[in-house]
């Protein structure tokens, strides 16, 4: 199982790390990120999905996909 | 058909700040649906368990192990007379050499124990860590038994301040100097002997494991858990269970190695690098055993059954991320139950 297929993510954001016991909470595109990170979606689809789902541009689409995956290996949720 | 009603002697029925385990256990009994009688043994006579509405049937004030063997097992004699008494559970680390040296007498008395050998007792000392260590391969901090305070002066280089100074059944306090050391180890000295353990601090989050050895290398039941709130006595007040394979692989390596019998919990640090010292063995139940029910083991059930001789077959599962929060409760008493328990002993 992958480190992200791990967690317990709930559909409110609420994600739950069984190996730490550490809790975290996330936003809407946070969430949406991870759910298609687990589907093994590329960073090219993740960014324009985001840009489909959310009013925002490819550029800022892309410096907040770095910056969430940047959180989520410092968080040792992904390699 | 009816099971035969069990009467069982649980110790650690001080349920405050820095809780006993008995009453956890108590209720992990009575969740399991065992026909049973059950017997609170205090040392003090406002120990909470003993005035906690259908938590003991009955309860007897013991003498403390200090007092010796003879008013000890004089004591013991006297309460198994009037109840016949099937099980002793007990939860101290003070208590537990008078039990484990007089397990065999108790049994010819009737009176069953699930508890380690002698040897895995000594050998599990704070004091004894380091040899331990080396003869499990386990990593453990740097640590050093201090028998005077003249050896804080001079310890090993690892242990450098902050580090940790432990009174030999219970306590630790970080210390940041060398007066703070002194003064920390003339009171741990004071209150639970010598000799005090100092040991170098690791960094990481503590991780616990709450675990159940049949006595022939087995692990019966363990559950790994993290502290989420800790007091200023370093006491859990709410945890969380987790799925932490390595910490329970080293559970299991340790139990299946020392043979290890009864209870025990595994106080380690995980470091940032995924690095796991033991800091502690604690080898009893610990006070947040109600958890491992929670989570889908009920060891103080699985302790009465290996006691009684029966075989346990080991659970691998529990849920992970069942929590604990502990909270306090003002019981209304009457002056008549603090006065029977004073007088007689017994309540």
């Amino acid at each position: 199982m992958t480190k992200l297929n791990s967690l317990a993510i709930s559909d409110n954001g609420f994600i739950f790390k069984p190996s730490t016991g550490e809790s975290f909470t996330t936003n809407d595109m946070g969430l949406f990120i991870i759910n298609l990170l687990k589907e093994g979606k590329s960073s090219d689809t993740i960014i324009s999905a985001i840009t489909d789902e959310f009013e925002v541009d490819a550029i800022t689409a892309e410096r907040d996909l770095y910056d969430y995956l940047d959180f989520l290996r410092a968080e040792k949720m992904i390699d | 058909m009816n099971e035969k009603k069990l009467t069982i002697a649980i110790t650690g029925l001080n349920n405050i700040d820095s809780p006993g385990p008995g009453v956890p256990v108590i209720r992990g009994i009575k969740d399991s649906g065992m026909n049973v009688r059950i017997i609170g043994l205090a040392y003090e006579n406002l120990e909470p368990g003993i005035y906690m509405p259908g938590l003991v049937d009955k309860t007897y004030l013991m003498p403390f192990p200090s007092a010796g063997s003879k008013v000890f097992l004089e004591r013991l004699e006297y309460i198994h007379e009037k109840e016949q008494l099937d099980i002793i559970i007990p939860n101290f680390d003070a208590e537990l050499f008078l039990f484990i040296k007089y397990a065999p007498e108790l049994l010819k008395m009737g009176i069953h124990t699930f508890l380690p050998t002698l040897e895995q007792f000594e050998e599990r000392h704070k004091d004894n860590l380091p040899k331990f260590a080396k003869k499990y391969n386990v990593t453990v901090p740097k640590s050093k038994a201090v028998l005077t305070s003249n050896e804080l002066a001079d310890l090993p280089k690892e242990i450098a301040y902050p580090y940790y100074i432990k009174g030999k059944f219970y306590e630790a306090y970080k210390v940041d100097n060398y007066n703070q050391a002194v003064f920390y180890f003339n009171k741990l000295s004071s209150k639970w002997g010598l000799p005090v353990v100092v040991q170098q601090e690791i960094k990481g989050s503590e991780v616990n494991v709450i675990a159940l050895g049949d006595g022939e290398g087995n692990t019966v039941a363990a559950v790994a858990m993290r502290k989420q709130y800790i007091t200023d006595k370093g006491k859990a007040w709410g945890g969380i269970t987790l799925n932490d394979e390595v910490l329970l692989e080293v559970t299991h390596r340790i139990i299946k190695e020392t043979k290890w019998r009864g209870a025990m919990e595994l106080e380690m640090i995980k470091t940032e690098d995924g690095e796991y010292h033991l800091i502690e063995i604690n080898p009893r139940i610990p006070a947040w055993v109600y958890l491992a029910v929670g989570a889908g083991q009920n060891i103080p059930e699985m302790i009465c059954q290996l006691a009684m001789g029966k075989k346990v077959k080991p659970v691998n599962n529990y849920e992970y991320g069942k929590m604990f929060i502990r909270y306090s409760w003002d019981l209304i008493g009457d002056i008549a139950d603090f006065e029977k328990i004073i007088m007689s002993g017994e309540l």
